[in-house]
């Protein structure tokens, strides 16, 4: 199936058929990843939920794998948002809100009877659309927060986890002589690392990111997406996005949802370059949404 | 022709803006006013006793004595004690009804709650006189004055009217401002801010002391400010349950007045000029005092925009 | 699957696990104090509400409605007198304060964009706080001794002031959420500004602008304190606006302090039929503001 655009193996971007493609080492790649379970597997088994009435994702099952990066994309309005924030139970959170089916973190049911969604979150962290660090916290604060929750942290061991997390989201050196700033005094995209540092400062093992571009500009879309390269040795990360470049760019394994249902899942540059489902190739030419 | 009534209908516009503009400053001009008025009825006693009026702890109408402090303490002590009980508990009361209380019953329980401050001060009056003021005296003050009457605070014979019914009654009146402001400004707390902090394995309660609070902690204040400033001005309820006694005494069993309370009972029975004159100051303080608090709570609530009725 | 403990989805340090089910544990506690609270709140509400009704309603009866006080020593007697005069001063004070009001509120809805605006509304807001005792000693100073006398219009006049500021922002609020397209409509026709404010969005406002009325009668009615020494108090009949006139707050105050039952009980029952009235208004108010604004929240 010819789509007229294809996903260049280096710069992982998609570009027009005619240059020179390299679809055997991509095909090699592929049979090199076996299917790890490590910490970090996510996967979900007919996962259906609802707003209220309005069903939003159907039957979704869907396999992430860890320390990769996973990209859902589709149009507006397909479930995507709604999807991923089943993942960290955050789905229920909204009245009227409906979860049914498995969702497995290594192994282990997350919607099992019994189990806190407190400890879910610890596991499964979340960055936003929009930047939303806490007004009322400096930058030091904004990324303790989660880690005080704990309580019993020292000074010491705040500081190193601090620093930590703010070099692996690439703000320390902008933010390391005013640490005890309110946090929005950044720029929107500091903020939106400020807020990837917080997620991270908790060490959970899977990253959900929902569209953590979308309102940031050119240059700091960039450089976050640089940030999911690197965080992707050391977390698992699933990002939805509406941009499908930047799902090439980013992700090793795209999911194509459409109304609420999974259309189709695989290798990123498979799904780019070599759709097996009619409606993929529609909606990454541009046909619609 | 055109242009001609095109003029006309500027002139009966601007008519328009400036009548109702006119009205519409009578409503500083009675603020004013009312300073003004008080500020000249009191002339006689401010020259006649100057600053010693608020330091003097000696009411004695008969004898010419006019110290208002017993008043000022009085004012002071009953509503800092209603702010003292009903700040923590109308916070808590906001965030039941802005996050906890069931959907189905919000809305009545909000205004069930607001309910409270419909009830006129004189019928909290009559309730405090003959059902809470015994009630208190049985249940409350009789047992502290048993086991911790040696302390100053609960010296005394326990009336059941006093300064603690007083301040307590006080407390009641006011709850339902700071329950109902807590609760505007934890609602306009964004979404994501709570999210925010959820995502990072918070539990509910975290949520509310960590992101909620401190993020409406001004319109919380405001709403606290205010309530203050409805406690001060509060006359009836507080007249018929406090004792009416011009007296300073470190027992919140004692009897005691206020700014408020002695204005009430006092004003009739005022034959002098100069003592109208002295009741007209205690008069002016009370409006000065309530006013400085009444624009700090605004200034407060302002800065987050809420609507506070 | 099913049924994994908490445990065992977090495999990490043990320390950890047991914070996590502590925090949720203190959490449970916690919960249940603004709960606690609440319920603290609307007890002295109900307490209220009970004593007002049972004490009140048993000493209604039809005398009470329709005698005048008598001696205060004797049993029997009404308010009858108060009854009346409460409806005249709040009467006079709502004929006064309302087109004042209203007016006062167009002006900040439609022009009070400014810094003349900003002050007035301010100062609205600061005029609703000031005690309703010093308004009464202002209202001494400004009627009673230029008159000679106390009278049923001195307390009129204190009412008033009270109920201004109310009137003002409700109208305000209520022409504010008038929606602009109502204006456009009147506007594109041709219609001069001032005509459509006036004869346009002012009658659409009008439901919301009547209930702040109505809410504004509930808090004057009960009003004591600035009748205390405006309109005073009356043993006898009298519907003179210069005069003394009794008012049910006022004669509520006067019988409960005084040391006979029979008096006392008639407190209650002047109380049960403010508390009544006030009621209703609230409710009624609640009703129809609840169906302007939509559903809230």
């Amino acid at each position: 199936m010819s789509t007229g655009l294809v996903l260049d193996a280096e710069s992982r971007n998609l570009r027009p058929v005619g240059r020179s493609p390299d679809v055997a080492s991509a095909a090699e790649q592929d049979t090199r990843e076996a299917t790890p379970v490590g910490p970090g597997h996510l996967e979900t088994r007919d996962l259906h939920a609802w707003y209220g009435t309005n069903e939003v994702v159907r039957g979704v099952t869907l396999t992430i794998r860890p320390r990769q990066v996973t990209a859902i994309i589709g149009p507006s309005g397909c479930g995507k948002s709604t999807f991923i924030r089943c993942l960290n139970r955050m789905h229920e959170l909204v009245p009227g809100a409906r979860v049914r089916g498995t969702v497995l973190l290594d192994g282990q049911d997350i919607y099992a009877p019994g189990v806190e969604p407190v400890y879910v979150r610890r596991r499964v962290g979340m960055v936003f659309q929009r930047p939303n660090p806490f007004p009322t916290m400096s930058i030091y604060a904004n990324v303790a927060a989660g880690l005080q929750l704990a309580g019993r942290v020292s000074r010491r061991e705040l500081d190193e986890r601090v620093e930590k997390s703010l070099r692996m989201a690439a703000l320390w050196d902008e933010v390391k002589d005013r640490l005890h700033e309110p946090g929005t005094r950044l720029s929107g995209g500091q903020q939106q690392r400020l807020c990837i540092a917080r997620a991270l400062a908790v060490e959970p093992t899977v990253l959900l990111m929902d569209e953590p571009c979308s309102a940031l500009d050119p240059a700091s879309t960039a450089r976050i997406e640089d940030l999911i390269t690197e965080l992707r040795e050391r977390y698992t990360i699933v990002i939805v996005t509406h941009n499908m470049q930047q799902a090439a760019r980013v992700s090793d394994y795209t999911a194509f949802l459409l109304n609420g249902e999974l259309v189709e899942y695989g290798p990123t540059h498979q799904l780019f370059t070599n759709p097996t489902d009619p409606r993929t190739e529609a909606y990454i030419t541009g046909r619609f949404g | 022709m055109a242009v001609h009534r095109m003029r006309f209908r500027i002139t009966q516009e601007g008519l328009l803006r400036a009548g109702t503009a006119l009205i519409a400053l009578g409503i500083p001009a009675v603020l004013a006013g009312m300073v003004w008025e008080l500020y000249r009825a009191s002339g006689l006693a401010r020259a006649a006793f100057g600053w010693r009026f608020l330091l003097g702890r000696e009411w004695d109408p008969v004898a010419g004595e006019f110290g208002a402090l017993p008043f000022v303490f009085g004012t002071a002590v009953s509503s800092a004690l209603a702010v003292l009980i009903a700040a923590p508990l109308g916070v808590l009361t906001g965030i039941y009804l802005a996050e906890l209380a069931p959907p189905r019953w919000r809305r009545t329980l909000s205004f069930t709650v607001e309910l409270l401050a419909a009830v006129p001060s004189v019928v909290y009056g009559l309730w405090g006189m003959y059902v809470f003021a015994p009630w208190l005296r049985r249940w409350v003050q009789a047992p502290l004055a048993e086991t911790l009457g040696f302390i100053p605070l609960f010296r005394g014979p326990a009336y059941g009217i006093g300064m603690l019914t007083g301040g307590l009654i006080l407390a009641i009146m006011i709850l339902p401002t700071i329950a109902a402001i807590s609760r505007e400004v934890i609602a306009a707390v964004p979404v994501s801010q709570r999210e925010a902090l959820l995502a990072l394995g918070a539990t509910p309660w975290e949520v509310i002391t960590r992101v909620v609070l401190p993020f409406g902690r001004s319109g919380i204040a405001g709403g606290i400010v205010l309530g203050l400033g409805r406690a001060l001005g509060e006359t009836m309820a507080v007249t018929m349950v406090i004792g009416n006694a011009p007296r300073i005494s470190a027992s919140l069993f004692s009897p005691a007045s206020t700014m408020a309370s002695v204005i009430a009972n006092e004003f009739a029975e005022a034959t002098t000029e100069i003592y109208v004159s002295a009741l007209m100051e205690i008069g002016l303080l009370l409006l000065g005092v309530s006013l400085l608090v009444n624009i700090l709570a605004r200034l407060l609530v302002r800065r987050l925009g809420v609507n506070t009725r | 699957m099913t049924g994994i403990s908490r445990s065992q989805l977090v495999p990490r340090a043990a320390a950890d696990d047991l914070n996590l089910r502590w925090r949720l544990a203190r959490d449970r506690w916690l919960l249940r104090l603004p709960a606690l609270a609440t319920a603290t709140v609307l007890v002295p509400l109900f307490s209220v509400l009970y004593y007002v009704v049972i004490k009140g309603f048993s000493a209604l009866d039809w005398n009470l409605v329709t005698r005048l006080p008598g001696a205060i020593t004797q049993p029997g007697g009404g308010m009858a007198n108060g009854i009346v005069g409460s409806l005249i001063v709040t009467g006079l004070a709502v004929a006064a304060a309302v087109p004042v009001g209203v007016i006062a509120g167009v002006y900040l809805a439609e022009y009070g964009r400014g810094s003349l605006g900003d002050a007035i509304r301010f100062a609205a807001e600061v005029l609703a706080g000031v005690p309703s005792i010093a308004i009464g000693l202002f209202v001494y100073n400004l009627v009673v001794v230029k008159m000679g006398r106390f009278s049923a219009l001195a307390g009129a006049t204190a009412l008033a002031i009270i109920m201004l500021p109310v009137v003002a922002r409700t109208t305000e609020e209520m022409l504010r959420m008038v929606p602009a397209s109502v204006r456009e409509a009147g506007l594109a026709l041709g219609i001069p500004p001032w005509k459509v404010t006036m004869r346009i969005v002012l009658p659409a406002a009008r439901t919301g602008i009547l209930t702040g009325a109505m809410l504004g009668v509930a808090r004057i009615a009960g009003e004591t304190a600035p009748l205390l020494f405006t309109a005073l108090n009356n043993n006898f009949w009298s519907v003179a606006l210069d005069q003394p006139i009794a008012t049910l707050p006022v004669q509520i105050f006067t019988f409960a302090l005084t040391p006979y039952r029979h008096a006392q009980m008639k407190a209650w029952a002047g109380a049960a039929i403010l508390i009544s009235l006030i009621l209703v208004l609230n409710i009624l108010a609640r009703l129809v503001l609840g169906r302007e604004r939509g559903t809230p929240q």
